[in-house]
């Protein structure tokens, strides 16, 4: 009954705004029937606004008063006079029909984030958004949703971070799908935050891991690129920037970075795939990112994932003299593809950009390398051509299950190196 | 290998694994040669295999009859779609595509490219009147170190007996498949 009331009240509350704070449920037990008249007077007086959930009926039975709290003490005063016994059922309505809300919405996205986000499908950005938000809810002390900026045309950009606690932790950046037509990418991230989520106080490397480092990771970080290839074109790579002259729109977001801008490894002609852009960062999706790093000061590790080549790579794509850090990096990345082979037996090739896939400057990690943090590396995920960008969504939760521990011995070896 | 006023070889061993069952596999070694200066000339190919293909007469003359005996000659469209899935009966145009398109990524190679089919964009069959199926196809290459994707024209002749033939094929403009 008293639910019925409450919900009663509370489609009310929809339907109009803050109509119960401060209000009271008195509970009113009338002894006799002199009591059960004055009761019915209390009734009649309608300035006092009583709203009767449960009516006198016998002495001796409870009746149930809701009072609003501008007529709480008149009404207190009246029952008082006249020896009428009662309590306090609830003390504040509106705050009681918040909770019940609130309860109401987090059982709405709890059901769907356990049992109905399908994970195992290609899904479209407002679905990975939406489902952001229940991964915050299901997680509320470990992860939480951060902007840290806009894209082109006005999309959020949105970070997950992960994080116990501290302040300004040393972090470890993912990301992926910054290039929108590698979808297995996007895919592969919402798994992963997950994994990463459930496995906290589970799995003692990702505990280790999280007790002293956070990790940020941005998993739609072309949302234009993205949201063209669910309307228009599955084969958009880039950004959707507007370049000015020319009827071709977009800059590669990965030949766009302050790192060998503008060598032979990106194109000047805006109607090629590989634009590197106007000058270094014009992406304001790329700034972002630039921005975050700088301004967070202590980010160890850059890890950013594409597709497909079944490749893990690591700076220098810009030039062909090997990275300072060639042999640590070389091992570490020789040690995760054999952990990745281990699952299901895929072959990864790895090196450093320009020995492995081509020349290619301006990228993310050689950035990232050249700004400080040593730890940056590259994945090319599923598969060799076979399917290419068209990965057929079987192979999502098998491409990310065995990218899992690739991923977690970067991560571990950066926790136990610190610099 | 560099051969002075030549071009560059390539001498390399191979395992070729069959696309529908993983586990059926055949070694061979090939040698590439890609010509100095003229890049519009295919690399010279010689491979030798060691041991046999599989034969795949039964299901090559299921297709074939199949084929036939439609009465509307067949079309279809983004082949995988946007999520990988090629329905089954689609399966046989699909890797009769990536067949026929390895001529012309062989045709169209040197050392700086790799080709791979991204996607068919559309294929039309085409009614003859002799035994042979003829295929229109329009197909999306991916360039990798490009990135590019190209659109690509080209007329797929098969008979089980007989083979595979690109009888025609073109590059198409950027814009020909948005």
């Amino acid at each position: 009954m008293k639910v019925l009331l409450v919900f009663a009240a509370l489609v009310a509350a929809a339907c109009s705004e803050q109509l119960f704070v401060g209000d009271q449920v008195l509970r009113v037990t009338a002894s006799d029937d002199r009591q059960i008249a004055l009761l019915r007077v209390l009734d009649e007086r309608a300035e006092l606004q009583v709203d009767f959930w449960r009516h006198p009926t016998r002495p001796g039975h409870p009746a149930d008063l809701r009072v609003p709290f501008p007529n709480l003490q008149a009404v207190k005063i009246f029952l008082e006079s006249n020896s009428i016994s009662y309590s306090v059922m609830i003390e504040d309505v509106q705050e009681l029909l918040d909770e019940e809300k609130r309860n109401m919405t987090k059982s709405r996205r709890i059901e769907r984030s356990t049992s109905t986000f399908d994970f195992a499908s290609y899904h479209t950005i407002e679905e990975i958004y939406d489902w952001m938000d229940m991964l915050v809810d299901d997680h509320p002390s470990l992860v939480s949703k951060i902007q840290i900026g806009q894209s082109y045309e006005n999309r959020p950009l949105y970070v997950l971070k992960f994080s116990t606690g501290g302040s300004n932790r040393p972090a470890i950046w993912l990301d992926t799908g910054i290039h929108s037509r590698e979808w297995i990418t996007q895919a592969t991230g919402v798994w992963t935050a997950n994994k990463i989520a459930e496995e906290y106080g589970q799995d003692p490397s990702v505990t280790a891991i999280l007790d002293s480092m956070d990790i940020f990771f941005e998993i739609v970080t072309n949302p234009d690129g993205f949201a063209f290839t669910h309307s228009s074109n599955r084969m958009w790579r880039k950004t959707r920037s507007i370049n000015a002259g020319s009827h071709c729109v977009g800059v590669d977001p990965n030949r766009n970075w302050d790192a060998g801008f503008g060598g032979s490894g990106s194109s000047s002609n805006p109607c090629s795939e590989t634009y590197r852009g106007l000058y270094a960062h014009s992406e304001s999706e790329v700034k972002a990112i630039v921005d975050f790093i700088h301004g967070h000061g202590n980010v160890k590790s850059v890890i950013s994932i594409h597709s497909y080549s079944q490749m893990l790579l690591f700076p220098y794509g810009y030039k062909r003299v090997p990275a300072a850090h060639h042999q640590e990096l070389n091992e570490l990345a020789k040690k995760a593809v054999s952990d990745l082979a281990a699952v299901y037996g895929t072959k990864y090739t790895y090196g450093s950009v320009a020995d492995t896939i081509y020349m290619a400057d301006g990228t993310t990690i050689d950035w990232a390398y050249d700004n400080g943090v040593k730890y940056s590396f590259t994945f090319e995920l599923r598969d060799t051509g076979r399917y290419g960008f068209l990965l057929p969504s079987s192979q999502i939760i098998p491409t990310a299950t065995e990218t899992w521990p690739a991923l977690l011995d970067i991560m571990v070896h950066v926790l136990e190196h610190p610099y | 290998q560099d051969i002075d006023d030549v071009g560059h070889k390539y001498y390399l061993e191979l395992v070729l694994e069959d696309v529908l069952d993983k586990d059926s596999t055949v070694n061979c070694t090939a040698e590439v040669l890609y010509h100095l200066g003229n890049n519009n000339i295919a690399p010279d190919v010689q491979v030798s295999l060691e041991g046999e293909l599989k034969n795949t007469d039964e299901a090559d003359n299921i297709f074939y009859h199949r084929i036939k005996s439609l009465e509307k000659e067949l079309v279809a469209e983004n082949i995988p779609d946007s999520y990988g899935n090629v329905p089954p009966e689609m399966e046989p145009i699909h890797l009769l595509a990536w067949v026929a398109s390895g001529y012309v990524i062989w045709q169209n190679s040197t050392e700086n490219t790799e080709f791979h089919l991204a996607q068919i964009k559309h294929v039309k069959q085409v009614k003859r009147s002799d035994e042979y199926l003829e295929f229109d196809y329009m197909i999306l290459l991916h360039e990798m170190v490009s990135q590019e994707i190209i659109p690509w024209q080209m007329t797929v002749l098969w008979h089980p007996q007989h083979g595979v033939q690109v009888t025609q094929d073109s590059r198409q403009p950027k814009h020909a498949s948005e």
